[in-house]
């Protein structure tokens, strides 16, 4: 019985993962059309602010959900009126000027923070349930990450703001007909995009040891999981996040961790094979 | 193709051995080996992504896994001729298989990047955690994270004391890539090649003219493939030792750059793009002001924004524009289109 409890949790914890750290990318992807491959680099970057705040004094959870985005969304905000701006439209060339951009950043969090792990510890200890011991922060992992997908859906759905960018994201010329300017509208869901990223790092920190190197490790599952999840933006990622999630946590208690990311990765490519346009490329189509 | 023989072939050659003659003087072979093998790596991409339009983030896995191949065949035979074989066979075998599951599959662009990142992924993952004593094919340990050092290097057919390594090396990996290079030029200019120049440009207008698109793709990200696996090989011989990194998507990434900065769409920029950038890279790591990286993706931002098409591309049309002959004006279509505007006037 605990057992069972504590597999749920793990089930639960990795697909809220999993909608964490895809959730900047299906946002820039599924409005903009663009691939960020320099998403986890933004996540990194959240990581060291949320780092650096909480050293300079700051409160964790202030530092982790306001500031970590805020700083990261304002740096999307520069990369995007510098680089991405002159490639929308050319998908290729976005991705590898952003991969350029990982690059970059990498350099530039190696020559600040040096190569060196730094990290702080979980806010919220374990407890445990009959012989096992649970984390206590995976259950805000999956606070934060259904809170984050209910918003992403009121607001797209619920105000006004949504609609333009819905409607910009459908027929772009259609949307500056009626006077809003995409070009802006693209610059606002960069930001928010990058902010995501930022958050998801900061989120994630704790239970990372953080190296400059460390994006590395999300881009692939980010971009596996928004690319298969397919057109619609919070379907597909809920789509994919579970059945990824599920996949790899299964493979992870039969075998091995490592397994459980060879499983992950196996899935993920024969299902692209078997629906080349994503999950809400073939179900619940027209969804949001 | 007759000028090709009587022209292209004996010019290549000539400034093949010239730049073989000259460039130890300035540049020490041990280094120049290591940039004519990522010249062929970059080569290979070229290829495929160049004249193919089949942009793949996964080069480095066929590398790795021809560097992979030759080091396990050479400790298991221990004599380098059969293992440098395998090396090219088995990247190429596993290229066919991968492509045709993707192309018969008609999957393009980002699906297509995803699944070789995926891929190249996966085999760094597994390699990399196949650290336990379980891990064994015939003699050879993979060693995980560690590698597998130690393997028998590159020998004459036959005679398993007598190695090539040093000068005699450089030469060899020098003509293996002029070689490659002639047979890709040919298989080019043959009508493969211009049947696989026609899928990059429209692929439904090939496919509507009766050829098998995604057989010539197979066939053609397969021949990619076994040129990686070569270069690998070679790599592992001049390294002596072969890691997991060989899979990693920095190198990956790395492949991707040498192709933009040399020039897509041209044989020799990605070659030259590779060498450029490697010795770039080898200079750069003496110094430790500036991080290396870094330098590399404002490299790549860079060239992406302002030079699309690469350096080669760009010299040769300023080389054209400055001392070329130009092309006599079409004055036909100018003068009749003249004349009909005049005319509606």
């Amino acid at each position: 019985m605990d057992l069972v409890f504590v597999i749920i949790v793990e089930m639960l914890y990795a697909v809220a993962s999993l909608v964490l750290i895809s959730a900047g990318l299906a946002i820039v992807f599924g409005m903009m059309k663009i691939i960020n491959l320099a998403h986890g680099e933004f996540m990194m970057m959240g990581g060291y602010v949320t780092i650096t705040a909480v050293t300079l004094g700051a409160n964790v959870f202030v530092a982790m959900l306001i500031i970590a985005p805020l700083v990261v969304g304002l740096i999307g905000l520069v990369v995007e009126r510098l680089v991405i701006r002159h490639l929308y439209g050319r998908l290729v060339d976005t991705m590898l000027a952003t991969w350029g951009l990982s690059l970059f950043f990498i350099g530039l969090a190696t020559m600040i923070f040096g190569n060196t792990t730094t990290g702080i510890s979980t806010p919220i200890s374990g407890f445990t349930v009959g012989n096992y011991q649970v984390n206590g922060y995976n259950f805000f992992i999956i606070l934060v990450s259904i809170v984050l997908l209910g918003l992403m859906y009121a607001v797209l759905k619920g105000t006004r703001l949504g609609l333009i960018a819905r409607g910009a994201m459908q027929l772009p010329d259609m949307a500056a007909a009626l006077g809003y300017s995409p070009e802006r509208i693209y610059m606002a869901t960069f930001f928010c995009g990058s902010a995501l990223s930022g958050l998801a790092g900061a989120i994630l920190a704790p239970l990372v040891g953080l190296v400059p190197t460390s994006g590395g490790a999300y881009i692939a599952k980010a971009f596996i999981t928004v690319i298969a999840g397919g057109p619609s933006l919070i379907a597909g990622l809920m789509a994919s996040s579970g059945l990824f999630g599920f996949i790899s946590q299964i493979f992870t208690f039969a075998v091995s961790p490592v397994m459980g990311e060879v499983a992950l990765l196996l899935a993920a490519v024969v299902l692209l094979r078997l629906l080349p346009q994503g999950v809400t490329g073939k179900f619940f189509r027209g969804r949001l | 193709m007759a000028s090709f023989w009587a022209k292209e072939v004996p010019a290549t050659i000539i400034i093949a051995a010239l730049l073989v003659w000259i460039m130890p003087m300035m540049i020490g072979t041990y280094t120049l080996t290591v940039l004519v093998i990522y010249g062929m790596l970059g080569f290979s991409l070229g290829l495929i992504w160049g004249f193919g339009g089949i942009l793949c983030f996964g080069q480095a896995a066929f590398f790795g896994l021809g560097a992979y191949t030759y080091a396990i065949a050479a400790i298991n035979i221990g004599d380098s001729t059969i293992p440098m074989l395998l090396a090219v066979l088995v990247p190429a075998a596993f290229a066919a298989l991968l492509g045709a599951m993707m192309f018969y599959g008609r999957l393009t662009d980002v699906y297509l990047g995803v699944i070789t990142l995926v891929v190249t992924l996966i085999l760094f993952k597994f390699i990399s955690s196949t650290a336990g004593p379980e891990y064994v094919i015939g003699k050879a340990r993979l060693g995980g994270f560690n590698g597998i050092p130690g393997f028998q290097t590159l020998n004459v057919p036959g005679r398993p004391n007598d190695y090539i390594y040093g000068d005699p090396y450089f030469y060899f990996c020098a003509v293996l890539l002029l070689i490659v290079y002639l047979l890709v030029s040919w298989l080019l200019k043959s009508s493969f090649g211009r049947v696989a120049v026609g899928i990059r440009e429209n692929e439904v207008r090939v496919a509507l003219m009766g050829y098998d698109v995604s057989a010539r793709k197979t066939v053609l990200f397969s021949v990619g493939a076994a040129v990686a696996g070569l270069a690998g090989a070679l790599f592992a011989n001049w390294g002596e030792i072969v890691t997991p990194n060989l899979f990693s998507l920095g190198q990956s990434a790395e492949i991707i750059i040498w192709c933009i900065v040399g020039g897509l769409g041209t044989r020799i920029g990605p070659i030259v793009g590779a060498a450029g950038l490697a010795y770039l890279k080898f200079l750069l790591g003496q110094q430790s002001m500036i991080d290396n990286t870094l330098l590399t993706g404002i490299i790549l931002v860079l060239f992406v924004l302002f030079l699309p098409k690469g350096l080669v591309p760009a010299i040769v049309s300023l080389w054209r524009i400055s001392f070329g002959q130009r092309r006599r004006v079409p004055r036909h279509g100018a003068r009749r289109l003249r004349s009909r505007s005049a005319g509606h006037g």
